[in-house]
C-alpha cells in the first residue's frame, strides 16, 4: 500500500506539470493584448516598458518557468515566513495580480475562506441528508419513497444551480420574504442574533449546492447498498439471529460505504467549480467570483494561478479517492 | 406397449405461435414498460418540434421592437392581478424593449438545442474514435489513456470560461458575431466531455476484440479498418447512444451555464441561458422571464436524462425481457 501510495505521487507530479503547460499554453496562445486598454497616445517605447514591468518582456518558455518557480517554491516558502517569522523568501518576486498590483495567492487567501465555509458546508449538509436517503430507498427497494427519491434526484442532476439559485430567490427571498438574497461576507458573528443572520444568509447557497450533492451521493449510497444486500453474509448475520437494524446499519452500511467515501472525496473539487455559479447567483465574494472578475479584466496572472489551484485539488483529490479506497477496502489492494 | 404421454403447454401448438421478434421490437417493448423514458422522449420530440415549426407558427419576429407595447406581463396573469399590464397581440408578455417573449423564447430555443446537438455530436466523433483506437490498437492505448486521464483531470468549467473570454475576439471578427459564438462554445463543449465516452467505447472494444467472430474476421483477412467499421462499431452503439444522452443534456447545461456567466452569446443573438441571464436583475416584477427560460432547460434536460436511463435499459440484452 505505502509503495502503490508514492508510485500514485510519483504520477501525479508529471500529471501536475503538464497540466500547468497546458494552463500557460492557453492563455499563452490566445489573441488578445494585455496592453489593450492602454491609451494610444502613451508613447511605444512607454508601452514597451510597461510590457517589461508586467514581467511581459521575456520568451516563452523563460516565463512559464518563472510562474512555475514562483508558485511551487516562492509562494510555499512566503507561507513558511508568514507562520513561523523566517525570512527564506525575503527580496524574491511573487505572482503579482494585475489588477491590483498585490501578490495573487494573498488574495486568495482573503476570498478562500467564504468559499469553503458555504461551499464546505453545503457539502457536508449535502452528505448529510444523502446517505439516509440512500440507505432507506435502497432497503425499501421500488417503494414510493424509493420512487420518490429517483424522482428528485432526477430533478437534481437535470435543475442547474443558476435557475434553482434564481427560482429558490424568487419564492425564499422576494415572495416569502424569509432570507435574504444576497450572501453578506462583511457579517460579523459575535452574538445569538448575529448568528441567526449568518444562518438565514446561509441557507439558500446551501440548499442549491446541497440538492445537486444530494442527487449524486444517494444515487451512489443506493446502488451500493443494494449491491451489498444481495450478498452471502447478509444471509449469514440475518441467519445468526441478530437485529435487522445491525444487519444494515453495521454489516451492510460499513461495506457500501467504501466505494461513497471515495465518491465523496472525487466530488470536492467538483463542487469547487460548480460554486462559481452559485457564487455568481448569491453574490458570494469566494473564489470562484475571483475567477470571473479577473477574466473579464484580463488578469493573466490570476486567472492562471486559479486554474491551477483547480487543477490541483483534482489531482490530490483524486489521489485521496484511489488511496482511500486501497485503504479502506483490504480487497483491493494495488500491490 | 408404451404409455402415450399426453402432450401438454407449447408442445400442443401445431406451428410457432407468431414469426420470431426482431431486436428493435424487443427494444421498443422494453423501452415502452418505462414510463420516465417515454415522456422524456416525447417531450423531447415536441420541444423540437417547438423550436423547429415555432417559427412559422408564430408571427413574431424575436428581434422585432414593439415599444408601445413593452414590458407586458403573460395573458394569465390578469387572472390574479387585474391590473396587470396585458394585451391579447403578446399572449406571453413582451420584455423591457417590447421584443415578444415567446418568439424569444422559440429563436434561443433553437440556438440552445443547436449547440446541444452539435456539441454533442462532436464529443461523440471524438470520443468514439479515441476509444475505438485506443481499444484495438494495443501500441496507442497507454498512450491515449494517459491522454484522457490528463484531460479528465482538468478544471473544465474554469477552463471553458478562460477559453470563451479569451478566443472570443478573434472568432467574432473573423466569422461574425453569431457563427463565431457559435463555432468557439461548441468546439470548446466538444473538446472537454469526449471523455467518458471514450472510456466506455474503449472497454467495450477491448472485450469484443477477444470474441470469436472478430478472431474469424481477421482469418479471412480483413483489414483492422474494415473489422472496426463492419464489426466493432455497429456493437457498440447502444453504449454510444446512452453518453449521447448524457453528452445532450450536459451540452444544453453548458452552454446555458456560460451565457449566464456572461460569456456566451450575445444579448442580441439570445439562448435560453442568456434569456435566463439577462431577466434575473428584474425578476422580482416579472418572475416568468425568468420561468419560462429557466423550466425549458430544466424540463429539456430532465427528459433527455429520463430517456438515457430508458434506453440504457432497453438496449441492455441481460436486462431486457425480465
Amino acid at each position: 500500500m505505502f509503495t502503490y501510495t508514492l508510485r500514485r505521487l510519483a504520477i501525479s507530479v508529471p500529471t501536475l506539470i503538464l497540466i500547468s503547460l497546458v494552463i500557460f499554453l492557453l492563455l499563452e496562445l490566445a489573441p488578445g493584448d494585455p496592453m489593450a486598454q492602454v491609451p494610444l497616445t502613451v508613447p511605444p517605447d512607454v508601452k514597451e516598458r510597461m510590457r517589461e514591468a508586467l514581467g511581459l518582456g521575456e520568451p516563452m518558455h523563460i516565463r512559464y518557468f518563472k510562474w512555475l518557480q514562483q508558485f511551487f517554491i516562492i509562494e510555499p516558502m512566503h507561507l513558511i515566513d508568514h507562520w513561523f517569522g523566517t525570512t527564506f523568501a525575503e527580496g524574491s518576486q511573487r505572482v503579482i495580480s494585475w489588477q491590483t498590483r498585490s501578490p495573487v495567492m494573498d488574495i486568495v487567501v482573503q476570498r478562500m475562506p467564504q468559499t469553503l465555509w458555504v461551499v464546505g458546508m453545503s457539502y457536508v449538509v449535502g452528505i448529510l441528508i444523502a446517505l439516509p436517503i440512500g440507505i432507506y430507498s435502497a432497503y425499501k427497494q421500488y417503494s414510493v419513497f424509493d420512487q420518490a427519491g429517483t424522482l428528485v434526484s432526477m430533478i437534481g442532476f437535470s435543475v442547474p444551480p443558476f435557475f434553482s439559485g434564481v427560482l429558490v430567490i424568487v419564492i425564499f427571498s422576494v415572495n416569502l420574504g424569509w432570507f435574504p438574497s444576497i450572501y453578506d461576507t462583511t457579517h460579523v458573528v459575535n452574538d445569538w442574533d448575529s448568528f441567526n443572520i449568518q444562518l438565514q444568509q446561509m441557507i439558500l447557497p446551501v440548499m442549491v449546492l446541497a440538492l445537486q450533492t444530494t442527487a449524486q451521493i444517494s444515487r451512489f449510497m443506493r446502488a451500493s447498498m443494494l449491491d451489498n444486500l444481495g450478498q452471502d453474509y447478509v444471509r449469514t448475520a440475518r441467519a445468526k439471529g441478530l437485529k435487522e437494524g445491525a444487519v444494515v446499519m453495521v454489516h451492510v452500511l460499513r461495506n457500501s460505504m467504501i466505494p461513497v467515501v471515495t465518491v465523496i472525496a472525487l466530488g470536492i473539487p467538483a463542487i469547487f467549480g460548480g460554486a462559481i455559479i452559485t457564487e455568481q447567483v448569491f453574490k458570494v465574494n469566494g473564489i470562484g467570483q475571483l475567477l470571473i472578475t479577473a477574466l473579464f479584466a484580463n488578469d493573466l496572472p490570476m486567472v492562471q494561478t486559479l486554474t491551477f489551484i483547480f487543477a490541483i485539488l483534482i489531482v490530490v483529490f483524486n489521489l485521496i479517492a484511489d488511496v482511500l479506497y486501497g485503504i479502506l477496502d483490504p480487497r483491493i489492494r494495488y500491490d | 406397449m408404451t404409455d402415450v404421454v399426453p402432450r401438454q403447454g407449447a408442445l400442443t401448438d401445431p406451428v410457432p405461435e407468431g414469426p420470431p421478434s426482431s431486436q428493435m421490437r424487443d427494444i421498443w417493448h422494453q423501452f415502452r414498460k418505462h414510463r420516465g423514458a417515454l415522456f422524456g422522449g416525447g417531450f423531447l420530440i415536441f420541444i423540437t418540434l417547438f423550436v423547429l415549426v415555432g417559427p412559422y407558427v408564430w408571427p413574431f419576429d424575436p428581434q422585432q421592437l414593439d415599444i408601445r407595447n413593452k414590458d407586458l406581463r403573460p395573458i394569465y396573469v390578469a387572472l390574479w392581478d387585474g391590473d396587470a399590464k396585458v394585451a391579447w397581440i403578446h399572449p406571453f408578455g413582451t420584455d423591457n424593449l417590447g421584443r415578444d417573449i415567446m418568439a424569444n423564447m422559440i429563436s434561443g430555443g433553437r440556438a440552445s438545442m443547436a449547440v446541444g446537438w452539435t456539441a454533442m455530436l462532436l464529443s461523440l466523433i471524438i470520443g468514439t474514435a479515441i476509444g475505438v483506437i485506443s481499444g484495438y490498437f494495443k501500441a496507442l492505448d497507454g498512450f491515449l489513456m494517459r491522454f484522457t486521464d490528463l484531460v479528465l483531470s482538468l478544471p473544465i468549467l474554469p477552463l471553458l470560461l478562460v477559453a470563451v473570454t479569451l478566443f472570443r475576439q478573434p472568432l467574432r471578427a473573423n466569422f461574425g458575431p453569431e457563427t463565431g459564438m457559435f463555432i468557439l462554445i461548441v468546439t470548446v463543449i466538444g473538446l472537454t466531455s469526449w471523455m467518458n465516452t471514450a472510456r466506455i467505447v474503449r472497454g467495450e472494444i477491448l472485450a469484443l476484440k477477444e470474441r470469436e467472430f472478430v478472431l474469424a474476421a481477421r482469418s479471412i483477412g480483413t483489414k483492422p479498418f474494415t473489422i472496426i467499421r463492419r464489426h466493432l462499431l455497429p456493437n457498440v452503439v447502444s453504449p454510444i447512444m446512452v453518453s449521447a444522452t448524457l453528452g445532450l443534456a450536459t451540452a444544453i447545461i453548458t452552454e446555458s451555464a456560460l451565457s449566464f456567466l456572461g460569456v456566451g452569446f450575445p444579448s442580441d443573438f439570445p439562448t435560453w441561458g442568456k434569456i435566463l441571464s439577462d431577466s434575473v436583475p428584474r425578476m422580482a416584477e416579472f418572475p416568468e422571464r425568468v420561468m419560462l427560460p429557466g423550466l425549458a432547460i430544466s424540463l429539456t434536460v430532465l427528459s433527455v436524462n429520463y430517456l438515457g436511463d430508458g434506453l440504457r435499459d432497453a438496449l441492455d440484452p441481460r436486462i431486457r425481457g425480465r
